[in-house]
Parts: C-alpha cells; sequence; structure tokens
C-alpha cells in the first residue's frame, strides 16, 4: 500500500541511510530528526531496573499515555502486584494540585496494599518537572506518614534524554539511593549498576572470589535486607559506562570507594582495568585468604586471569574465524556498551564487519572510532531512528538478494547448510537485517574480561549455526528479565 | 481515590488512538512527544506494526526546544521525512509535553501543509485521554477534509449501503472481527462501501458520502458519523452485531434509518430520521430478564452494551456495563455507569453474579462472581491477544460460559420467572436516537448536500 522508499537517485533498490566511518562526525554521525521506534524490545526499561530492588513497590505518577508503556511491562514481567499508578489529568496542570496529587495518590495506594512494602519507588515525569513541583516537599511529607516505610525519587523524564544525565544513568544511580550507611566489612566488594548478573564464570568474579571476597550485587539480592547488606561494601565496582556517576555517588555518601573497570575488547585495555581494580583492592580490603595482605594473591590472579585469558581468547578467535569466514557481520549498539570496541576487535581478527547499527558514538568508543576511522574506513555506519529505517528490511532483503547472487558468499560457509548470509550481534541488527542468526543478547549480558571475549565468539558460532525465531525473540521487553509473555 | 490504580491497566491514550485510526491509509503521523509513545503504541498497542507498513513516527522533542518553544525544528523534520516518505497526509499529535507549552496545533499544521503541499492535519491530543477519544477525533478529520458528498439519484429498492465506522485494532484487534462484521452485512443484503479505518484505503474512505447509513461499531467512530451527518444528512446506527437477537435488531435499525433517510434524499423532508440511533432495553412488556443473577461488564461502551443487549436476549441475565472509555451522554442504557476509575469500578462489582471483562481486571474482582475473560487490545496489549474472541463469528465463547454455568440454576430461573412475571412487563427493545442534539444542530450546508 505505501510508497517504498527510494533514497537511491538512478536504481529501484531500498536504500537504507548510512555514512562511512570514515566520514562520520563523533559523536554524532546522524542529523536528529523524527524517530521510528524498531520491535527490538530486549534492553531494558526502568521498570525492569527498579524492580530489582526486592520487596520494593513501584509507583508511576504520569498521563496515561506515559502509564501505559509502564504498566504493561510490569505487567509482562509478571510484577503486576509491585506497582501502581496515579494519572496525572489536564485539571492538575491547570490548578496547580499536582504536589496534592502525588502525595496523596500514593497514600491511597500504600493503605490500600495487601501488605506494607519496605520501599517505595515514585516516579514522577516530565509534567512535573515543566511544572516546578516541589519534590522536596513531597517525599518530606511522604516519610512523615510513612515512616516505615524508604522512598526515593525516581524519574520518567525523557524529555531530558538530550540535556543532563540520561534517563538511565540516573535510574541506576536511584536504585542505590535506598542502602544505608553501616559499619563497612573489608572483605565485601558489590558490584553495582548491571542489570543483568554478573556471570559466574566472568574474569571479574573469578577476581573476587578467588580473593577471598564477599561479593554483593543486587541482580542476587532475594530480600529487601540483603540489598540493605551491600552497603558493607568498601569497595564498589561498576561495569557498565551508565553506571559510573550512580557509583560515585554512592560510593562517596557511604564512604567507600569505586572503581570502574570498563567493558572492552582490547586485551589491553581489559588488563589495565583489571590491574586498577586489584590496586583499590589492596588498599581497602582484606581476608582470610592472605595475611600479608592482598597484593600478591591478587598479583597472582591478575596473572592468570591475563594468561588463561589471551590464550583462551586466541583459540576461540580461531575457532570463530575458521568457521564463520568471511560472512558479513551487523552489529547494534544494545548488543554491548561499546559496539565499535567490538567492530574493531573483529576487524583485526580478521572477520568481515560490514555494518555497525548506532544513532550515536559511546563516549567509551571514542579511540575505537578514530582507529576504525583511520584504518577500516569503509566501514559502514547506520541509525536504528531514522524514519527510513521503518522499510530497512526490504532494502536489507535486496542486498541479500545480491549476495547470494554474487561472490560475497562465505567460502567457509558454503560447506555448511542453511549457512546465514548475514550474521548480526544484537537484536537491532538482526531486525534491519531480517535474519534468523543473531546473538540475541543486550547490555553486554553479564560478561567482562577476557570472557566478554570469549564468551562474544561462542555465542556467534552458536548464532551462525543455528537459527532462531528472531521477530518473536526480539520483541520480548526486558531481556532476561522475568517475563510472561505468551 | 479518583486517577490512582493500585493494580489495573490503563488504557492505551488519544495519542495512540490517532496512530491506530490513520495506520492504514498512507499518512504520515507524528506524535509530538520527546520519547516512550513510540516504543509503547508499536509494542502494545499496535499488531500490525510488523506486517504492515505505515509512516507513525515520533517528533523526539528536548527540553531545549520545549522550553524555547521551537516549533520549527519539528516542521522541519517533518519536512525533511515528507520529502523522502512522500505520505498522503500528515499528522501530527499531542502529548502532555505541547499540552503545556501551549504548542498550537492548528497553526503548525497549516505551516506544513503550506511548505509541503500535503494535507496535514494537527490533532490537540493530551496523552491523558483514552485511545477513544483520539481516534475519534482522528476520524472525524479524515471525514471532515476527505469524504466527498454524495452523487447521483437514490434508487428505492436497491441494496443499503452502509459505513463501519469505529474499527480499529484496539477494539477488534486483528483477529478476523472486521470480515465477520462485513461478512454479517452481505449476509443481511446491506453493500459495505468503507470501513473506518482496517482495510480500506484513504481513497476508499473517501468514496463513504454515497452510503445510506453508518454503522457505528465502538465510540471511536462517532466522530465520522456526526461530520458525515452534519454534512451529508448520513445516520448512524450504534452498536455490535452480536448474538442472534441482538443482530436481528440492529439489522432492522440499520434498514429504517437507511429507508428515512433516503426518503430525506428524496423528499427533502428531515422529519423521521435521525442522527445516531443505539440499539437499547427499555421497560416493557417484552423485558427478555427472567434471572436475578447480574452480569456485569466492563471496557468500551459500544461493544460491551451490544454484548449485555446480548446476554439479556439469549441468557435473560441482568446486565449492567461499566465504560471505562469516553462515550458520549446517551449511548449507553441508563443503568450503566461510567467508571474511568479503579475505585470508581470496585463498589459496582459488589452485586456481581459474573463479571465479563479483561483479564488484568480480575485482581479487583471479588471472588464471589464468576470471572469470564474478554481481553482487550486498549486494556491490556499483547498480553492476551491469541485470546480475543472474534464476538461476532463466535458469541457462543462468552455467552456458553453463562448458561453452562446456570445449567443448574435453570428450574431455579423458571421458578424465579413464574413468581414474578409482573416484573418483566415493562421493558422491551426498541431502538432510540441517542443524539437528538446533533440532528437539531445540524448545519444547512448538509442538508443541502443531501438534497442533492
Amino acid at each position: 500500500m505505501l510508497k517504498k522508499i527510494d533514497l537511491g537517485k538512478n536504481n529501484n533498490k531500498t536504500v537504507i541511510p548510512g555514512v562511512r566511518i570514515a566520514d562520520a562526525d563523533f559523536p554524532a554521525p546522524f542529523r536528529s530528526g523524527l524517530e521510528y521506534s524498531s520491535p527490538a524490545r530486549g534492553t531494558w526499561n526502568i521498570v525492569h531496573t527498579g524492580m530489582l530492588i526486592p520487596e520494593a513497590h513501584e509507583i508511576f505518577v504520569c498521563a496515561a499515555g506515559c502509564l501505559r508503556g509502564v504498566v504493561l511491562t510490569a505487567a509482562e514481567m509478571g510484577a503486576s502486584d509491585r506497582f501502581s499508578t496515579v494519572a496525572v489529568r489536564e485539571n492538575n496542570l491547570l490548578d496547580g494540585d499536582m504536589e496534592d496529587l502525588v502525595v496523596d495518590g500514593v497514600t491511597d495506594i500504600i493503605n490500600k496494599l495487601p501488605a506494607r512494602p519496605p520501599a517505595v519507588l515514585v516516579y514522577t515525569s516530565c509534567v512535573h518537572h515543566f511544572t516546578g513541583v516541589d519534590l522536596d516537599m513531597i517525599y518530606e511529607r511522604l516519610r512523615e506518614r510513612f515512616p516505615d516505610i524508604d522512598f526515593t525519587d525516581c524519574y520518567m523524564n525523557p524529555i531530558m534524554r538530550k540535556s543532563g544525565l540520561t534517563p538511565d544513568q540516573l535510574m541506576r544511580s536511584r536504585l542505590y539511593t535506598l542502602l544505608k550507611k553501616r559499619p563497612a566489612d573489608r572483605s565485601a566488594a558489590a558490584i553495582v549498576g548491571n542489570d543483568l548478573p554478573t556471570r559466574k564464570d566472568s574474569d571479574l568474579i573469578k577476581l573476587l572470589e578467588g580473593a577471598g571476597l564477599k561479593v554483593h550485587e543486587i541482580t542476587s539480592c532475594r530480600s529487601y535486607e540483603e540489598y540493605q547488606e551491600m552497603a558493607e561494601s568498601a569497595v564498589f565496582i561498576s561495569n557498565y559506562p551508565d553506571a559510573v556517576t550512580g557509583a560515585d555517588m554512592l560510593a562517596e555518601r557511604l564512604g567507600a570507594v569505586h572503581c570502574h573497570l570498563p567493558y572492552s575488547f582490547d586485551y589491553d585495555e581489559i588488563d589495565e582495568g583489571f590491574r586498577q581494580l586489584a590496586d583499590l583492592l589492596a588498599a581497602n580490603c582484606e581476608t582470610a585468604e592472605s595475611d600479608s595482605g592482598l597484593r600478591p594473591l591478587l598479583g597472582s590472579l591478575l596473572e592468570e586471569i591475563r594468561s588463561g585469558g589471551r590464550e583462551a581468547c586466541g583459540r576461540a578467535y580461531e575457532e570463530t574465524l575458521k568457521l564463520i569466514g568471511d560472512t558479513p557481520l551487523a552489529i547494534d549498539y544494545t548488543y554491548c556498551p561499546r559496539p565499535l570496541g567490538l567492530a574493531r576487535a573483529l576487524l583485526d581478527h580478521g572477520f568481515n564487519v560490514q555494518r555497525v547499527y548506532l544513532d550515536g558514538i559511546p563516549a567509551a568508543d571514542k579511540k575505537d572510532f578514530e582507529y576504525l576511522r583511520n584504518n577500516y574506513p569503509e566501514l559502514m555506519l547506520h541509525p536504528t531512528v531514522h524514519t527510513a529505517m521503518r522499510f530497512a528490511q526490504t532494502a536489507t532483503e535486496q542486498g541479500a538478494a545480491l549476495i547470494s547472487s554474487g561472490s560475497q558468499q562465505s567460502s567457509a560457509a558454503s560447506d555448511i547448510e542453511d549457512a546465514p548470509l548475514v550474521l548480526a550481534i544484537g537484536q537491532k541488527a538482526a531486525h534491519f537485517e531480517n535474519t534468523d542468526h543473531f546473538v540475541n543478547l543486550v547490555e553486554g549480558g553479564g560478561m567482562n574480561g577476557y570472557e566478554a571475549v570469549t564468551g562474544t565468539l561462542g555465542l556467534m558460532r552458536e548464532a551462525f549455526l543455528h537459527s532462531k525465531p528472531m521477530r518473536e525473540l526480539i520483541q520480548v521487553k526486558g531481556l532476561g528479565c522475568e517475563v510472561c509473555v505468551r | 481515590m479518583k486517577q490512582t490504580a493500585r493494580i489495573i491497566s490503563t488504557y492505551s491514550a488519544d495519542v495512540m488512538g490517532v496512530c491506530s485510526a490513520l495506520y492504514e491509509l498512507g499518512g504520515m503521523t507524528v506524535m509530538h512527544d520527546a520519547s516512550g509513545c513510540n516504543s509503547t503504541y508499536t509494542t502494545h498497542d499496535e499488531p500490525r506494526w510488523s506486517d504492515q507498513d505505515s509512516m507513525v513516527f515520533i517528533s523526539g522533542i528536548s527540553e531545549m526546544e520545549a522550553i524555547m518553544g521551537d516549533d520549527e525544528k519539528l516542521i522541519g523534520d517533518i519536512e525533511e521525512a515528507a520529502k523522502e516518505l512522500h505520505p498522503r497526509f500528515i499528522a501530527v499529535a499531542g502529548t502532555p509535553i505541547p499540552t503545556m507549552t501551549g504548542f498550537d496545533f492548528e497553526a503548525v499544521a497549516s505551516v506544513i501543509e503550506q511548505r509541503t503541499g500535503i494535507p496535514a492535519f494537527g490533532f490537540p491530543t493530551t496523552g491523558m485521554n483514552t485511545y477513544i477519544h483520539g481516534a475519534s477525533m482522528a476520524l472525524e478529520g479524515i471525514a471532515e477534509r476527505f469524504v466527498r458528498p454524495p452523487e447521483g439519484p437514490v434508487y428505492p429498492g436497491s441494496r443499503i449501503r452502509v459505513n463501519i465506522l469505529g474499527l480499529t485494532p484496539l477494539d477488534f484487534s486483528t483477529n478476523g472481527t472486521d470480515a465477520s462484521i462485513v461478512k454479517w452485512l452481505r449476509g443481511n443484503d446491506f453493500e459495505v462501501v468503507s470501513k473506518w479505518a482496517m482495510g480500506c484505503s484513504l481513497d476508499e474512505l473517501a468514496c463513504a458520502g454515497v452510503a445510506d447509513v453508518n454503522l457505528v461499531i465502538s465510540a471511536a467512530g462517532l466522530g465520522a458519523g456526526r461530520v458525515m451527518y452534519h454534512k451529508f444528512g448520513i445516520p448512524s446506527v450504534i452498536g455490535l452485531p452480536i448474538g442472534p437477537k441482538q443482530s436481528e435488531y440492529l439489522s432492522d435499525a440499520l434498514t429504517r434509518t437507511a429507508e428515512g433517510y433516503r426518503m430525506m434524499r428524496m423528499s427533502g423532508v428531515e422529519d423521521g430520521f435521525s442522527g445516531l440511533t443505539s440499539i437499547k432495553i427499555h421497560p416493557n412488556d417484552l423485558d427478555p430478564v427472567h434471572k436475578e443473577e447480574m452480569v456485569v461488564l466492563i471496557g468500551e461502551g459500544i461493544t460491551n452494551f451490544s454484548l449485555a443487549n446480548s446476554i439479556r436476549f439469549e441468557t435473560g441475565h441482568k446486565t449492567k456495563v461499566l465504560c471505562a472509555t469516553e462515550c458520549p451522554a446517551g449511548i449507553l442504557r441508563e443503568w450503566d455507569v461510567m467508571t474511568p476509575d479503579e475505585d470508581d469500578i470496585i463498589p459496582e462489582l459488589a452485586d456481581a453474579a459474573y463479571i465479563i471483562a479483561d483479564p488484568m481486571y480480575k485482581p479487583i474482582c471479588p471472588d464471589t462472581a464468576k470471572f469470564i475473560p474478554l481481553p482487550s487490545e486498549a486494556f491490556s496489549g499483547r498480553l492476551y491477544r491469541d485470546d480475543i474472541p472474534d464476538l461476532i463469528a463466535h458469541p457462543e465463547i462468552i455467552l456458553e460460559q453463562i448458561e453452562d454455568s446456570d445449567v443448574s440454576s435453570a428450574k431455579e430461573a423458571e421458578i424465579s420467572e413464574n413468581a414474578d412475571s409482573s416484573r418483566k412487563t415493562d421493558e422491551t427493545v426498541r431502538s432510540e436516537a441517542a443524539e437528538n442534539s446533533v440532528r437539531n444542530t445540524r448545519g444547512k450546508s448538509g442538508g443541502r448536500a443531501a438534497r442533492r
């Protein structure tokens, strides 16, 4: 029914917007305009993240149109009983009674709950921001009315996504504001800011547990008291870039230290991150494992991680390249916080990365961006929200047809029945490439260190060999979170 | 307290209603919002998103653009997209932020239209009303702008031509209900002119003026019905053909209303037909109720009063509709209740023997009532999509759940009926003009157009 997009000048092919990385600007390679929303829904939203606090109740105070998405997020994850709403209506904007609406609405809901929650997360929205609502007064009154409940201020404030802290950074910071200061335990450390649990076989866990440290993480807390125990940690470790600000605030408030261990695919950067973490742990922690201080033990653990990791990565790259060959690869920014870092690592190891889907270049990827511009100038960057991306699947289908009829077919892949024409790493890349051969993971999947490299390569091999129903899988909200979509 | 919901969902909002109503018409709809509305709409409100092309986007307004009143950014972005995508029309729909900043939808639409040469609409939705409000506004705009007046003579005895108004997946999903309505109409010897707005192009909708009557199947169709009455005198009948008796009365009402319209067009006399007609049950000696158990239905007004009528006819139960979305006065039955909030609904459920509602209402329903799930895309989104029934083709999906569970009490009901025969002698079924004010205020131009 609709006219298909033809952005090419002299052919009938559908063309998707994109730019050679050599011609791209940092950090915004594309002009902002109207935005399209792809059906890939695996990334977490503020409802999923808030639910990580065990036993807490979420109350959103917004217009109905804004409530719709969050109330159904809670329903789909089977958490409607931990979620309530207060609808803002036009009269509230005109009457200036927004503070009363929040306080009375939250009070009404708490009084109706079958059991008193230990904590309530109150999410206000853009309308409160624009009407200058006195949030301090609201929380003061709520704390007076319910002294047995811990309240924290959360925000569904997307209009601020281009100024100040992003909603994602803000939510990751609010998640730990309820931790109450308690005596520090120098044998405890906490990983903060992750939505997904850090994998038990990750290098970070190997280091911390190898040193005999007790490891806290919100994703493993089963009760509000367990959550509060995180506050005893001597060192807080963040691994996700958007968690840095919140972790800094948390460590400062509790009188602890924060170490950011960058998510990376670069061997030297991985080693340097772990070295800095080990220094901080040695200075701030002590455990029964080492009477003479942690430093020697940490040193040997670091060496084990370094040598073992590099060796494992080398084997994994070799095995994966042998299997995948020059099959075109597409990566998107939802897979991990360093999409260009991943592209660089794969290209340097001989893989055929053709496209990266992103709307902005993460600050952490700046060095990789410069490197790729100079060494792989033909790498294409494509937006995910540009209006023409609505029709991108059509374009990639045409591209795939060209590939299948041309000489770009991987020689390694030609030996495998049903080998993919393109392998996608991330849900949005899978959608735009219209392929069932994809790595279905978001936010780095709880991997870090060398294990992020070997893990990614392992998932690529698995995705290459086995297709899965992309359309059904990518529409599930909050991948890795409890869901009940049938 | 009003406006709070401890556990139930919230209905799709007006801005999503605009998008849903215009989805298949080849236009470009822009939600003027920072973020979130677009993903909510495409995830929860739009089952066609992955299968059917359309152009629904978000403006991505930023804090600074809102504060500085930078409408030019939006207009420029729309211009640029329109150059690439060539939409048939452009619609800008509002959310809370433009509502607060006093965004002038009409003026901006006018500027867009001047610059692009493409028809443009500004729909002042707020994100604070339900989808019904937005969908009705959007279809009204399409009717006002694109529908051509009726041409040619009326041939008495020819098949009656019908527009179906208010057809969106938010009320009818994509489970074949739209096809079942068409099949029912054709089976009753009506001719379907247009469907507003699933399975029809903009060009087909533009021909709606040749119809003799509109069938308004959800409140989302009321705006377009009103326009067609004001402009051309085309009347509307409100209701859904659910179950044999309700369908029979609806068919009869369509015929009589259409005949009144034809008479008017041929004679120029306006008496004898009305703008909006609703199939209602009124106190009279044909009252079908012979069972005391109350069946309470929650949801959109027109679907639920049609189903409620059918339940009364087919099972003999009392029914009450709790209408949770917008529905103008005079359409629901006098004992039905407008219940926009959780706290409005709960007390109305106290005397229910059966509750028919979306599964997301279940947590507030008393255990004493039998809960019969009737999922609605507009309330629970995609959660129960596979379970949304086609009530036109299969009314028994609901009706049998009431009758089956009532088999043991049939004898009891019979006794009750005999003991209280006088009670059921004061109700009947008749159709009633639901909005006489429409008729009385119809513009002269509409009358002239209708008499051509």
